[in-house]
């Protein structure tokens, strides 16, 4: 255990080194909406020297999601005859013009879930039901969904659903990275991520554009210390990937969680907020397991999708621009009456701001 | 939604396992984990255990950080 006052000047000989080693203005991009929360909370980005700027990037699965996604969900979670078991966090997400939880005052039977396997239990007690699992999130998720298509068939259990919505999250860093109107200058890798992933996934951001990421973990010192090392590459111009997380991110990842993801999806293009479509980006069902696929295998009328218009969501996950430059955030957007995605999730970039900005700090920058 | 947390593994049963974190105990799968065992600290994520915590490594972290700490001439 470190003492409060080490982890204070462990922190301080951070920020001084950053502050040595970086000539001129930086932006560092952290992938992972977990960081997000994270920096904010610990006030990171105020400790921090002026010149280097701290960017979210699309990292939050809730808010990469788009509206055509939950439209389909809150179309299935109308049937009678079905069972919507989801993650708590997707309750709150606006689809085009209703959310889940509308859906669900108005009696549709929406479950939150802990764990991907509790779905299973939940289509062995209601025999006579449908049961639909929203699929999303990152590859810290989809093994967990990919072990739990595996049961299923393994306990033939055959009234159990996926609406997949899971996702690479190299796609959208390649996709930022070939963009010309974005300018970022180093990514903090999600350490979640990266211990299913292991590192290589990630080579191409120094190998093909030559700019340094570093894995890190979750605590304020973890991120000081991969921003220092990000730095460090800057200043030497020895661009690479680093780990600051060996305690649990192996480079090679989790053999046995890849290989079922492998074994289950396949890769397909997705639809981000604020992307578009993007290659190779997203995971459905193997035919082998089409049975699971709720798309295929139960037909539902949904409405047409429109996104929020006024929403800027998917500028703010391109790391263009800021939550204060959206009209609506703070006013008719808030956490309690989102307009967008970024506001709904706690991880969302929209909610961290205004849950640790709220005019107390200065955003600007 | 990709947040994961350290759970020590107190009982291993096949593919389950029984973890114990913050003092409350759960049961929790060991299917992309096999090689898990018993007195394992692990990253738990929704229900299953998707890494060791090799504490050799977190040692080593900590080590750094103190002596990042020791640097510190502010
Ligand atoms: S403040 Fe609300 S409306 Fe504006 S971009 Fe964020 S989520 Fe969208």
């Amino acid at each position: 255990m470190m003492m409060p006052e080490e982890s204070r000047r462990a922190a301080a000989f951070f920020i001084n080194q950053i502050d040595a080693l970086i000539k001129k203005p930086v932006r560092f991009m952290e992938v992972c909406g977990t960081h997000t929360v994270s920096i904010f909370r610990s006030g990171i980005r105020q400790l921090l020297p002026e010149k280097v700027d701290l960017v979210s990037g699309p990292g939050c699965p809730v808010c990469v999601t788009p509206n055509d996604y939950m439209d389909m969900a809150i179309a299935y979670a109308k049937r009678k005859d079905t069972i919507i078991a989801t993650f708590g966090d997707m309750l709150k997400v606006p689809g085009t013009s209703s959310s889940l939880n509308e859906a669900k005052a108005q009696g549709a039977d929406v479950r939150i879930i802990y764990s991907p396997l509790d779905v299973l239990q939940i289509s062995q007690e209601n025999p006579q039901k449908q049961i639909i699992f929203l699929a999303v999130g990152f590859e810290t998720t989809a093994p967990l969904t990919a072990v739990t298509v595996q049961t299923a068939m393994a306990q033939h259990i055959n009234n159990f659903f996926i609406l997949s919505s899971h996702k690479w999250t190299n796609a959208p860093i390649d996709a930022l990275l070939s963009d010309p109107r974005i300018k970022v200058d180093g990514f903090l890798l999600p350490g979640h991520v990266c211990v299913i992933t292991g590192e290589k996934p990630f080579d191409f951001v120094a190998d093909k554009y030559r700019k340094p990421a570093v894995v890190t973990g979750f605590e304020a010192l973890d991120i000081l210390q991969a921003v220092y090392m990000l730095a460090r590459q800057v200043n030497t111009g020895q661009i690479q990937i680093e780990n600051a997380y060996k305690q649990v991110v192996k480079p090679e990842g989790n053999r046995v969680a890849q290989s079922v993801i492998k074994e289950v999806f396949d890769s397909v293009p997705a639809k981000w907020r604020g992307f578009g479509t993007i290659e190779a980006s997203g995971m459905i069902l193997k035919d082998k397991y089409a049975q699971y696929d709720a798309l295929q295998q139960i037909p539902v009328e949904k409405e047409i999708s429109r996104e929020n218009p006024v929403c800027r969501c998917g500028e703010i996950l391109k790391g263009l621009i800021k939550p204060t430059q959206c009209p609506l955030f703070k006013k008719t957007c808030t956490p309690d009456k989102p307009a967008g995605a970024c506001m709904v999730s706690v991880e969302g970039t929209c909610h961290a701001w205004y849950k640790y900005g709220q005019g107390r700090y200065h955003y600007g920058r | 939604m990709c947040l994961a947390v350290p759970a020590k593994i107190m009982k291993k049963d096949n593919a389950m396992a029984t973890v114990e974190v913050e003092g409350i105990r759960r049961k929790i799968s060991l299917m992309l984990l096999p090689e898990a065992n018993q007195g394992d600290f692990v990253l738990m994520h929704a229900g299953f255990a998707i890494q060791i915590i090799d504490e050799a490594e977190a040692e080593l972290t900590m080590q750094l950080l103190k002596e990042a700490a020791q640097n510190d001439d502010a």
